[in-house]
């Protein structure tokens, strides 16, 4: 197998390492070092993929992150990635590469015939074809649309590598290791600044890689290595190569895109494919470069042609030929450099130069080589469909809209170049405005706007020797103000080629009744007609130009399309380029894989688990966890075979009948402390407190300043100037937040302290009828009775030798306890409660058996306190001191609030004793009422009641217990199912509250 | 992501901080008689200034503090922050 395009010394790659893959199941060859696409050119493989509108054949036209066409489907390490960059992915053993949007193959693509219906399909065709009639839209127009356009297949696999996060703090970011680059790394970590200097492609140097200078009679390559080489040995320094900055994001945070391991051909278990880099820096140089803009004509995407610097690019790095016979279209001197490359690897270039007759340094050595140049030329139409065959050219008269003479030449490669484009991506990303510099008819930064100081090309100065003096001077003074150290540098001697001046022509006039097609936005599909159709019918806004015609969107974010497109605008418009402004630039700049955004936040990563130190026992028992914020709670303990809905009866019932025992350590937990808590509680709380005894324990309710309730829960007073708070799972850290605001900022005269104990007491509830015969098997030496220890009590005593809190207060209604011990004694508190309840007939009951236990006496929770309900609304006004004020206090006389028909609490039950009532039904006078069906309320909570065996609901419903004995029905058109219900009182079980104090 | 200064415990990503709105209002009297008007002014009633703006931020996954932060709304550049016991101005 050979490889008719490879040169036989030039470029960097490891040519004794042969790597094989495939490309649309072909089997091919390439090196070590080599990217997918310069493997695939050096086989003489142009034609990789189809354009996204009309399947027009698309091959390679950059070396790099330019690169607009050629994303292909690729497959390695296992698995598929889909819009891979072939310019920038790196050949690994096995890889294989397919072609994209295009069926059933690239060679043959039955979409191309969009190609020849052109006509129909110019800007803004899916806005205005698809629009009617609108019921086609989902049916035909979307289908259609989906399968003929898209770009590759995302996997359905689950992602088997691994990302990683990375935060880190610099004095100095440098993006890019071109020439400026390199040398404000240098300067600055010569000033001992903490340096990251981060390089997109795997080589460091840039331009230096690829042009011919020489510093310090060194070559631009081999001085490269020098830098990097100390820069890498000093230890304020991180060099980072497969690092993509991508992003500028506020107060001086970018992120950069790590590619680490995709390259290598074996990795350790823990090397993550990629990595997330969230870089804080003091200062940041941008010398992402520039890239190569191209000049319009007509079939400019045909396969085979080339920006000349990639070209170049392949020959210097690859050693691969883009072409043997090639044509070099220009209106600078730069792309002398390629033909000049082409020309010492013995191929002969023709170069067509769009300036006049003129001499500069590069026109003169292209001259003395030989070099066939044809000044005022351009290149009309590529010919040839696969790839180009040969091109039509044009000498330009003086107006440069029409030709002198016209002619056919062979070629089998275009190398085109319309000048240089600042990359200011991250510098307008900053929130920097830009500014059009006339002299280079590109933006560049304007002033500074976070700390980001744009250097050589992408600042504009396209020469070596200004490059390295900014780059020396700005890498300099930036860390001398961070380090206050300053290392003089002396800035060394360059040699390199000077340019004259370019050409300002990037469109070539087609001649009369010709009419190619001639792209600005080749991913896009966008042409020149597109943006004069979008014009005529009075877009006029860049912003909705591009919108229109899609120029500029997608991945490649105008890269090389935005100022062709800005200029044929303010070419249409009679405006300048300036005037027209530019498009926003987005962050990714290169897009990144969805893997990395996520990093190691998934599956059980995904949110930190919170566990009780009871969760071993409920795992081993069978439990099965329900999530309640970050923690898992036992749902249920299932026997057997038993369902949800068998096993929290069962579970119910027997708290109901015999004892149970429930794992609370979940409840948030705030110690407050200090000589004013009692005034603090009085306030946050909407009943009295100031009169609570030591030892007592009250239930409590808060509300927001809104009048709506925030939490109830329990609070006892440990000692003097000791409370400790109880709130729901679900409220603890707003909880905590809302004290501290109070206290912090309202009533800083206040002297108390609160803290969040969640985590420091493992808390479990006894309950049912047995629970003080067991209390009193646990603490034999104490005194139970309801006298010493009555509803709301409180004491300290040992739990078989450990210290423990006992609060009588009950949540499920029944007489009941809850006892806390520090969170390592809880295990030990389970087991021995387990252990000692045995003979009550203990069992456990989980959330579900809570949820009936609360619902059927008519206690409220999460559902009803739901954020629009007032005490009031939920039975609590008793709570609602008249005397005292409180937060929230003056709202709840607001108009709305005191209405007869506002929502309120009520219990309910199907008339057939059976049905259970889905939670969320709406409750409707008439099931079968024209919608919208006038709704009366909602139900908010169900169970199965375990006392009276049969479905109870409660709801918030309008006119609350004036409804009581009334029938409606409660539909839930998600569950599809409508039930006759009966309103009756919200405390459906011991309405009186007997049992808590019995 | 900001870069917020809490005065207690230096420059801290914004992840560590949860916001808290308008921080020039203030609470009426506990234990005062407050008009409708002045209460309804309170509870509901912001500016939503294009510009310099003092608002609040607590230190959740820090020090838990609450803090006076001097942000501009349209730019997020941070002026000043500050304790809530001290002016900004
Ligand atoms: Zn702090």
């Amino acid at each position: 197998m050979s490889q008719p395009f490879r040169l036989n010394k030039e470029g960097l790659i490891n040519r004794n390492k042969k790597i094989s893959f495939t490309f649309n199941g072909k089997k091919l060859f390439g090196y070590e070092g080599d990217t997918i696409a310069s493997a695939l050119i050096a086989n003489g493989i142009h034609l990789v993929g189809r354009s996204f509108k009309y399947h027009r054949p698309r091959g390679f036209f950059g070396a790099g992150v330019e690169e607009p066409n050629a994303k292909l489907q690729v497959e390695f390490n296992g698995h598929s990635e889909p819009n891979v960059n072939a310019t920038e992915m790196e050949l690994v053993e096995g890889l294989s590469a397919t072609s994209q949007n295009c069926w059933p193959s690239v060679n043959f693509d039955v979409g191309a015939i969009n190609n020849f219906l052109k006509m129909f399909f110019p800007a803004g065709f899916y806005y205005k074809t698809f629009m009617w009639p609108k019921s086609f839209w989902y049916k035909i127009y979307e289908p259609f649309i989906r399968k003929a356009a898209g770009l590759g297949v995302a996997s359905i696999e689950k992602d088997k590598e691994r990302y990683e996060h990375k935060f880190e703090y610099c004095d100095l970011l440098v993006t890019g290791s071109g020439p400026s680059g390199l040398a404000s790394a240098y300067a600055a970590a010569k000033n001992g600044a903490k340096v990251i200097l981060a390089e997109d492609k795997p080589r460091f140097g840039g331009t230096l890689l690829t042009d011919d200078v020489s510093i310090d009679n060194l070559s631009g390559k081999d001085w490269a290595e020098k830098i990097i080489t100390e820069l890498k040995s000093m230890p304020n320094v991180t060099v980072k190569n497969r690092s993509q900055v991508f992003g500028y994001y506020d107060h001086n945070m970018l992120v950069m895109f790590e590619r680490v391991s995709d390259h290598l051909e074996t990795k350790s278990k823990f090397t993550p494919r990629q990595r997330l880099w969230y870089i804080r820096a003091k200062e940041t140089i941008l010398s992402t470069g520039s890239i190569e803009r191209p000049i319009v004509f007509g079939n400019n995407d045909t396969p085979g042609i080339f920006l000349s610097a990639a070209a170049k690019e392949y020959m210097k790095v690859y050693g691969v030929l883009v072409g043997k016979k090639p044509l070099i279209f220009t209106n600078n001197d730069s792309a002398y450099e390629t033909a000049l490359e082409f020309k010492k690897n013995n191929v002969e270039p023709i170069i067509l130069d769009t300036r006049e007759e003129h001499s500069s340094e590069l026109i003169d050595e292209a001259k003395s080589k030989g070099i066939d140049i044809r000044f005022s030329h351009g290149v009309i139409v590529a010919n040839g469909y696969k790839k180009v065959k040969s091109a039509k050219i044009g000498k330009l008269n003086k107006d440069k809209n029409s030709f002198e003479k016209i002619e056919t030449i062979e070629c089998d490669c275009i190398c085109v170049s319309g000048f240089w484009t600042p990359s200011v991506h991250l510098a307008s990303q900053s929130g920097n405005k830009l500014k059009y510099e006339e002299k280079i008819d590109a933006f560049i930064p304007d002033k500074k706007k976070q700390h980001e100081t744009s250097v050589g090309a992408a600042n504009g100065s396209f020469t070596l020797e200004e490059s390295l003096k900014h780059g020396f001077e700005n890498g300099s003074n930036l860390s001398a103000k961070i380090t206050e150290t300053k290392t003089e540098i002396s800035i060394p001697n360059v040699n390199e080629k000077k340019y004259g001046a370019h050409d300002k022509f990037w469109c070539m006039p087609l001649p009369k009744n010709e009419n190619p097609k001639r792209f600005v936005d080749f991913q896009n599909d966008v042409s020149v007609s597109d943006i004069e159709i979008a014009l005529r019918e009075g877009y006029r806004s860049i912003e909705h130009v591009k919108r229109y015609t899609t120029l500029g969107m997608a991945t490649d974010q105008g890269r090389t399309s935005n100022l062709n497109g800005l200029q044929l605008v303010s070419n249409i418009e009679n405006k300048i380029v300036p005037e027209v402004g530019h498009t926003t630039f987005r962050p990714p700049f290169t897009p990144i894989t969805i893997g990395t955004i996520v990093g190691r936040e998934v599956g059980m990563e995904y949110m930190p688990t919170r566990k009780t130190p009871m969760h071993e026992w409920h795992e081993k028992n069978n439990a099965v966890f329900v999530d309640a914020g970050a923690w898992k709670r036992p749902r249920y303990y299932k026997q057997g075979s038993e369902t949800l809905f068998e096993a929290s009866k069962r579970e119910a019932k027997n708290v109901r009948e015999n004892v149970g025992i429930c794992d609370v350590t979940t409840l948030g937990k705030i110690d407050i402390k200090g000589p004013d808590a009692a005034e603090f509680l009085n306030r946050v709380y909407t009943n009295a407190w100031m009169k609570l005894p030591v030892g007592k324990a009250r239930y409590g309710l808060m509300l927001r300043e809104d009048g709506i309730v925030m939490d109830d829960g329990t609070t006892t007073r440990i000692s003097e100037n000791h409370y400790h708070m109880t709130t729901t799972t679900a409220q603890a850290a707003n909880v905590l937040s809302h004290l501290e605001y109070y206290l912090q900022i309202v009533w800083p005269e206040l002297n108390v302290n609160v803290v969040s104990t969640t985590e420091q007491w493992a808390g479990a509830a006894i309950a049912g009828p047995k629970s003080r015969e067991m209390l009193s098997k646990l603490y034999p030496d104490l005194d139970v009775s309801n006298e010493a220890l009555p509803f709301m009590g409180y004491k300290e005593a040992e739990f078989f030798g450990v210290p423990s809190r006992i609060f009588r207060i009950s949540f499920s209604g029944e007489l009941a306890y809850e006892i806390n011990v520090k969170s390592d004694h809880g295990m030990f508190m389970w087991e021995k409660m387990m252990e000692v309840g045995k003979e009550f007939g203990n069992q456990p009951y989980g959330t579900e058996a809570l949820s009936t236990l609360r619902i059927e006496m008519g206690h409220v929770a999460g559902p009803e306190l739901d954020g629009r309900t007032i005490p009031s609304d939920v039975s609590l006004n008793g709570l609602v001191s008249k005397k005292k004020d409180f937060i929230g206090k003056n709202s709840l006389g607001r108009e709305a609030f005191n209405v007869e028909s506002r929502q309120k609490i009520v219990g309910l039950i199907p008339i057939d004793r059976k049905s259970s009532i889905p939670e969320g039904s709406h409750i409707v006078q008439d099931q079968n009422a024209k919608l919208p069906n006038p709704k009366l309320g909602h139900v908010s909570s169900s169970c199965w009641s375990v006392e009276n065996n049969n479905p109870f609901s409660l709801a918030i419903m309008k006119d609350g217990k004036n409804m009581i004995g009334k029938k409606f029905f409660a539909v839930s058109p998600l569950k599809n199912k409508s039930i006759e219900v009966e309103v009756i009182s919200s405390h459906y079980v011991d309405p009186e509250g007997k049992r808590v104090r019995s | 992501m900001l870069y917020i200064k809490c005065p207690y415990c230096g420059l801290r990503a914004q992840k560590e901080f949860s916001y808290g709105g308008d921080a020039t209002v203030k609470r009426p009297n506990i234990n005062e008689e407050v008009s409708s008007e002045d209460w309804d002014n309170f509870v509901y009633m912001r500016k939503s200034p294009r510009g310099k703006h003092i608002e609040l931020w607590q230190h959740i996954a820090g020090c838990r503090q609450w803090i006076k932060v001097q942000r501009d709304t349209a730019t997020h550049e941070i002026f000043q922050t500050a304790k809530v016991t001290e002016e900004i101005r």
